[in-house]
């Protein structure tokens, strides 16, 4: 017998959105506050599994047409690249840099590099994390 | 360029991630991993270069003076060790491309050797404890890749041994580490030794003492010395030749290679105790690796003991502290780890030919592979150190050093060693290459010609190393002050001291 699961997807659908926005936040925050690329990925990656237990995992796959694998491959592309980049001003190697900027609405931001690198970070543990969700729950 | 240091980690990690991009193209796969492997062994050579013209080459990474951020350090020991891993990791990937099978390679096999070869390199560069473990820690989920994939019921066995002997012995090491951070605040290898040799001055408190205990149980279960090698023969036997030969050659000699460092950098103050151990284990290791080399009729059970005889031979070396017995313990490390690759990768092939490992199923290879024959004879005559091959000069010098420190047993057990070594290895040659051919099933379907390549390349160079020791020596006694004298090391990293 096939259950009906509608106040579980319903739900999904609203707090899906929330937990999105908490994990950017707490990427953003990282720097300052406790957070950062780690725990921000773990949360997305927890916003994508709530959808695959309201839905099944060929229509998250629609909704959300990743490759995790590549997934994970360019968050370390972008890791190293932003510790790489040091090499090309004969700096040593992961020297991050630092500005701040004046944007007319957001007003004084202080951008580092370093926010790169956890931009990295993230979509590796999003990637590994739903690598290892799919593969799993795909296997027969 | 100031990050040239840094250059035979950060190549083959870029060509890794390159290398999960293309995972279902196996010619570009080859391609890539093939030009990130000899970029890297120019690079290595370039650094040995430069360590042997500049001195000691240190790299503040994030640009954070020494004890503070992670320091990567390019002595004379670790930029030979880096080039060495560099040269057989190159010698396995061409081994590879003839043998593993499109099956394997479409699985990120080569993304798994190129982060192992990561691992490794980073592993010896490394001048931060802590850090230290975090290329252990890449090294072996490498290792743990490479060991299982393919999934056949033996790999599956054996890599769940595997996987469990080395979690306990990570914890281990993590445990170690914070006992020692614990004891001197910092991670800093050279800041390190400042601090226990500040707290040594009279005598080595007992809680150093237990740390170096403590140290040598979590490199001796990397390293397989004995009691702690019981999971290495099983382990090794499970996956495919080249897989097999990358570890056989690298993965104990990083264990070997910390006990070095941390015996010769850190734990140098009480040596009557902490170096006794060693010297014992050293010995039962030798010993009992002999005892196995001996009781097998398989070729690939029979180079596998002989792993544990050479770490063995190596560590009598380090126990005895003398600047010879370092020395030809480091001659011997290099020597090992080319000669041993070489070993795997002709086993790998004999046993390609004849279906099984089973020696007693092997004979009269030499009538119709006389190439293969005598490149395994001159390896034979390498690994026992006949001279003028270059398993010589190592134990001459390991000898020596063990008289001169009146470590009798080890420099007696060290040459008696060879003799039984040579007779293992004599077995395979004789059972398997000598009596009267036999028609074999597959064996036409096996790309003899280039696989040779590999291991004729690693022979070659291993005889090199071995006639033109004048010409390499030099090199090698650099290194050797360096583990004789840790103030250089430490005078090299926290520039102030």
């Amino acid at each position: 017998m096939k259950t009906n699961d509608v106040i579980l997807q319903t739900a999904t659908k609203i707090v899906l959105f929330v937990i999105v926005l908490f994990s950017v936040y707490i990427f953003f925050a990282g720097h300052y506050t406790p957070g950062g690329g780690f725990v921000g990925g773990l949360l997305t990656a927890g916003a994508i599994i709530l959808l695959l237990l309201a839905f099944d995992m060929k229509t998250v796959a629609k909704i959300l047409p990743f490759n995790y694998m590549n997934m994970t491959a360019l968050g370390l592309l972008i890791a190293i690249g932003t510790g790489a980049g040091a090499l090309l001003f004969n700096k040593p190697f992961l020297t991050h840099a630092f500005t701040y900027a004046h944007v007319p609405v957001l007003g004084k931001l202080s951008l580092h590099t370093a926010a790169i690198f956890d931009l990295g970070v993230f979509l590796v543990v999003v990637g590994v994390t739903m690598t290892i969700i799919q593969t799993i729950g795909e296997d027969e | 360029m100031i990050n040239f240091l840094i250059l035979p980690i950060l190549i083959p990690l870029i060509s890794g991630v390159l290398l999960i991009f293309a995972a279902k193209h196996v010619m570009l796969q080859r391609w890539i991993a093939g030009l990130s492997a000899l970029l890297t062994v120019i690079f290595s050579a370039l650094l040995v270069q430069k360590v042997k013209t500049d001195g000691i080459q240190t790299l503040n990474l994030s640009n954070w003076e020494a004890p503070f951020g992670i320091t990567l350090v390019s002595d004379m020991m670790s930029a030979l060790l880096v080039l060495t891993t560099s040269i057989v990791a190159f010698a396995c990937l061409i081994y590879s491309f003839k043998s593993i099978g499109h099956e394997r390679e479409k699985y990120y096999y080569y993304a798994a050797f190129s982060f192992l070869i990561v691992g490794v390199n980073g592993a010896f560069t490394t001048g931060d404890i802590f850090n230290l473990f975090v290329f252990f820690e890449v090294m072996l989920m490498s290792s743990y890749v490479l060991i299982v994939l393919g999934g056949t019921k033996i790999q599956l066995r054996e890599s769940v041994k595997y996987i469990l002997v080395n979690v306990i012995s990570s914890a281990l090491f993590v445990i170690a580490v914070g006992f020692l951070y614990s004891v001197v605040g910092t991670l800093n290898m050279a800041h390190i030794s400042v601090r226990i040799s500040e707290i040594s001055e009279v005598a080595q408190p007992g809680i150093i003492t237990v740390i170096a205990v403590l140290f040598l149980i979590v490199f001796g279960l990397k390293g397989a010395i004995f009691p702690l090698y019981f999971w290495l023969p099983g382990s090794y036997y499970a996956p495919p030749a080249p897989v097999l030969a990358l570890f056989g050659a690298l993965l104990t000699k990083v264990g070997v290679y910390s006990i070095a460092r941390t015996y010769t950098l850190f734990f140098y103050h009480d040596t009557g105790f902490t170096h006794q151990l060693l010297s014992t284990l050293a010995i039962l290791t030798i010993i009992l690796g002999v005892i196995g080399a001996l009781a097998y009729w398989d070729i690939k059970k029979i180079v596998i003991y002989n792993i544990i005889i050479a770490v063995g031979v190596i560590l009598v070396g380090l126990s005895s502290m003398t600047p010879d017995s370092l020395a030809g313990s480091i001659f011997y490390l290099i020597h090992d780890m080319l000669v041993k690759a070489a070993l795997f990768l002709l086993a790998g092939i004999m046993a390609a030919i004849a279906g099984t490992s089973n020696l007693k199923k092997i004979t009269g290879l030499i009538k119709q592979y006389p190439g293969l024959g005598w490149t395994f004879f001159i390896a034979a005559l390498t690994l026992a150190g006949i001279p003028p091959f270059s398993g010589f000069i190592g134990k001459v010098l390991i000898v020596k050093g063990g008289f001169e420190a009146e470590n009798f047993w080890g420099a007696a057990i060290v040459l008696m060693s060879s003799l039984l070594v040579l007779f293992s290895i004599m077995k395979i040659f004789i059972n398997g290459f000598w009596g009267t051919p036999r028609a074999y099933k597959d064996a036409d379907q096996v790309p003899v010609g280039k696989l040779m390549i590999a291991p004729v390349i690693l022979i070659i160079l291993g005889v090199f190393y071995g006639v033109g020791s004048e010409f390499v020596f030099p090199y090698i006694s650099q290194a050797a002050e360096t583990l004789s004298n840790p103030n250089i090391y430490i005078e090299a990293v926290l520039k102030e001291y």
